[in-house]
């Protein structure tokens, strides 16, 4: 069909698409190539979600350094100095702590935000259709500049104390992917929740809380006592996650089997986030 | 059907109002009504369960069918609550419908508000990338088009700027330049142009009609009569969610301007015409008396008139406002008046108890021109909540019989007529 009409609109496709409105029922498909074509709307929210975060505060984005920098100064003398925590290989203890910071707070932050995405951005919900995976997707995403800003300083700090890089840090991509995937899969079921129940969002930093010890931060994954424990810590994916980076920037114990229990884990959990979202997404421009 | 755009068959949206009103907005609030759902269920009071389900839900749209063709602009018109927004939300898939199908050929771009996901901080420039992208725009696109738009918003030197630091009007003006420099074959628009000013709402007509012009396929809501008679061709009426009429847009003003709910002077609401959620307000009646206090429809433009309005009110109530519009019947306000906008009068109203209440006011003489106009009606507490609001309550007409000028027999433009007092002095 010939469209002459239209013809300075460059975006649009040669033959138009037809698309079909009726109600969903039950499980619905993914529809994963939607993010795709919509990638610029994640990109453009992820940039304002960024943007917005250091307006107006004097200090900008010296805080995504500030934030890490001093939570490990804290760690560092209640942890390492007063209590004397061990670490793995004798690490000092402000580069072991700070390895472990930078997923944690990559995975925190992106957790926190996604969690509230939905209802956060309601009032695009109720008034422009895109899929709204995209919101916490966008969300999860923004987390990423911090990181990159924070590793500089870990690159200093690893410097200052004559820590070597290998080229085991090719790994660390794979390492982030799991932990944004991580937070991600929880974001999603969260975010849903949330439309509807506002108790989530009054639960999230309880749950941030509570996963922070669950994870091997502030100590190190060594203490958890035998083999099977150990695979049983494994379930919480940001132990692996932490372990992985602590192998891949120090040179402590591979993570080995752990890593794989933690893939799986965050595989169920994001495949079922997925349906579960796009199961609830039907209703939420109208009880956002 | 290759030249049809839209094509809108036995549509149905069903809302359910506990939902809306009594939200659960906590899990205990769920865990408890799942309680007493269970409780209910083993008390077995099966006969009346029907009847609650029923009184819990709305019909926003009931067996809605109609065609668009491809570069038709179409009308949708009815009053509040009719479902018109909802019909543009399931156009625009921002809801899903309970019942029926839309096929829609080409891509589809909705302006339920403009600068929609416009953010405080960030700058015009910033913003504009930001609402294009939301809006459905392609990066490329968004550049080609900025001058343009920039450009049509007449804020050049303010580009730079937050726009929290933006007066409305240029906000809106911005606003409004990225939403329509959106170009998709099919656009469904909704009251878009109720704000701003005179001077930008002209503007705005203008890029809405150029739109038209360039053949797309349009979906145009508003109760601005005019902007419907110039816009469009053809235009549905809708009425309590079902589609009443489908007529040439002269034919459909005319039907919905006459569409009777304003009998005699006085409107009266009935229970299932207002929503749940205005409680504790309960709008009872509008009245509008003439001088000797008597409800007509047609007041003399050179004698005062009272409007009343009669309400109830379940609880006692904090900062209310009732007030009214008056618009012309082409939709252009007139003004707008609330019964506690006299400071002293807010301080001793504060807060209202329980009760039944009139509030009423006096429009004096020599006020309004000769025509016929509509008087809608606002309950509110400012930035808090509003209660209750309709915008189209009661229609009325003016008559002009000794009205100033009235010995040239020409009509006088314009919606009022005061009695100026005029000197007429030698210059020296």
């Amino acid at each position: 069909m010939n469209k002459p009409k239209i013809q300075h609109n460059l975006a649009v496709k040669n033959e138009p698409s037809m698309l079909v409105i009726r109600p969903a029922r039950g499980w619905t498909a993914l529809k994963l190539r939607d993010l795709w074509i919509y990638r610029e709307l994640i990109f453009f929210l992820t940039w304002r979600d960024i943007k917005v975060r250091y307006k107006q505060a004097v200090l900008g984005v010296a805080w995504a350094i500030l934030q890490p920098l001093l939570t490990m100064i804290i760690f560092s003398i209640i942890m390492g100095y007063l209590l004397k925590v061990p670490t793995d290989n004798g690490v000092p203890y402000p580069v072991f702590s700070f390895v472990a910071l930078l997923p944690w707070q990559l995975f925190a932050g992106a957790l926190q935000r996604a969690g509230t995405s939905l209802v956060g951005n309601s009032n695009l919900i109720t008034k422009v259709y895109f899929p709204r995976l995209v919101i916490p997707f966008s969300a999860v995403a923004a987390g990423l500049i911090d990181f990159a800003l924070a590793f500089l300083v870990l690159l200093g700090l690893m410097f200052y104390y004559h820590l070597h890089l290998t080229l085991n840090v090719l790994w660390l991509p794979l390492l982030m992917l799991l932990a944004l995937l991580t937070a991600l899969a929880v974001g999603l079921w969260l975010s849903a929740l949330n439309v509807q129940y506002r108790d989530v969002q009054h639960m999230i930093p309880f749950i941030v809380q509570a996963w922070f010890y669950a994870s091997p931060v502030v100590y190190s994954a060594n203490i958890i006592p035998s083999a099977k424990w150990q695979l049983v810590y494994a379930l919480n994916p940001m132990a692996g996650v932490i372990q992985g980076f602590r192998w891949a920037l120090l040179g402590t114990k591979a993570p080995d089997a752990s890593l794989a229990v933690s893939t799986v884990v965050v595989l169920a959990l994001l495949v079922s986030g997925l349906y579960f979202f796009k199961r609830m997404e039907r209703t939420f421009a109208d009880i956002v | 059907m290759s030249d049809i755009a839209i094509r809108a068959e036995k549509l149905s949206k069903r809302y359910r109002i506990g939902a809306l009103s009594q939200r659960h907005d906590t899990l205990r609030d769920q865990l408890m009504d799942w309680g007493t759902q269970v409780a209910s269920r083993l008390s077995r009071r099966s006969n009346n369960g029907a009847g609650t389900e029923a009184m819990n839900e709305v019909w926003a749209l009931k067996d809605v069918s109609f065609d668009v063709q491809q570069g038709q602009v179409l009308g949708v018109i009815g009053r509040n609550g009719a479902g018109k927004s909802t019909l543009l939300k399931v156009l625009s898939r921002i809801t899903d419908p309970t019942e029926g199908t839309v096929t829609i050929r080409g891509r589809v771009g909705s302006l339920l508000e403009v600068g929609t996901g416009f953010h405080p901080e960030l700058t015009g420039r910033e913003n504009i990338y930001l609402n294009g992208a939301i809006l459905g725009m392609k990066r490329v696109e968004i550049e080609r088009k900025f001058d343009e738009i920039v450009a049509f918003s007449e804020v050049e030197q303010f580009i730079d700027t937050p726009v929290k630091r933006f007066s409305s009007g240029m906000y809106l003006r911005l606003a409004f330049a990225v939403a329509a420099h959106l170009e998709p074959e099919i656009l469904v628009v909704d009251e878009v142009l109720a704000v701003g000013d005179a001077e930008f709402q002209r503007k705005c007509l203008g890029k809405m009609g150029d739109v038209a012009q360039q053949g797309r396929t349009v979906m145009f809501v508003s109760h601005n009569m005019s902007a419907i008679l110039r816009l469009t061709q053809e235009t549905i009426v809708l009425d309590k969610g079902m589609l009443v009429l489908r007529a040439p847009s002269n034919e459909a003003v005319d039907f919905y301007l006459s569409a009777g709910h304003a009998k005699a002077g006085e409107r009266f609401w009935d229970l299932d015409e207002v929503p749940v959620s205005a409680a504790p307000f309960h709008p009872i009646a509008l009245r509008l008396r003439d001088c000797h206090g008597q409800v007509v429809d047609t007041i003399r433009s050179t004698e005062p008139c009272t409007i009343e309005m009669e309400y109830s009110l379940s609880a006692p109530l904090t900062g209310l406002r009732v007030g009214i519009y008056l618009n012309t019947m082409r939709g252009e306000a007139v003004f707008t008046s609330f019964d506690t906008d006299d400071p002293a009068l807010f301080e001793r109203h504060t807060s209202r108890q329980a009760g039944h209440y009139i509030s009423k006011c006096n429009v004096p003489a020599d006020t309004l021109n000769q025509g016929r106009y509509s008087l809608g009606v606002n309950a509110s507490s400012y930035r808090i909540r509003r209660y209750f609001e309709d915008e189209q309550a009661l229609d009325f007409n003016v008559d002009v019989v000794g009205a100033p000028g009235i010995q040239w027999s020409e009509p006088r433009q314009g919606v009022v007529r005061p009695r100026l007092e005029w000197k007429i002095e030698a210059a020296s």
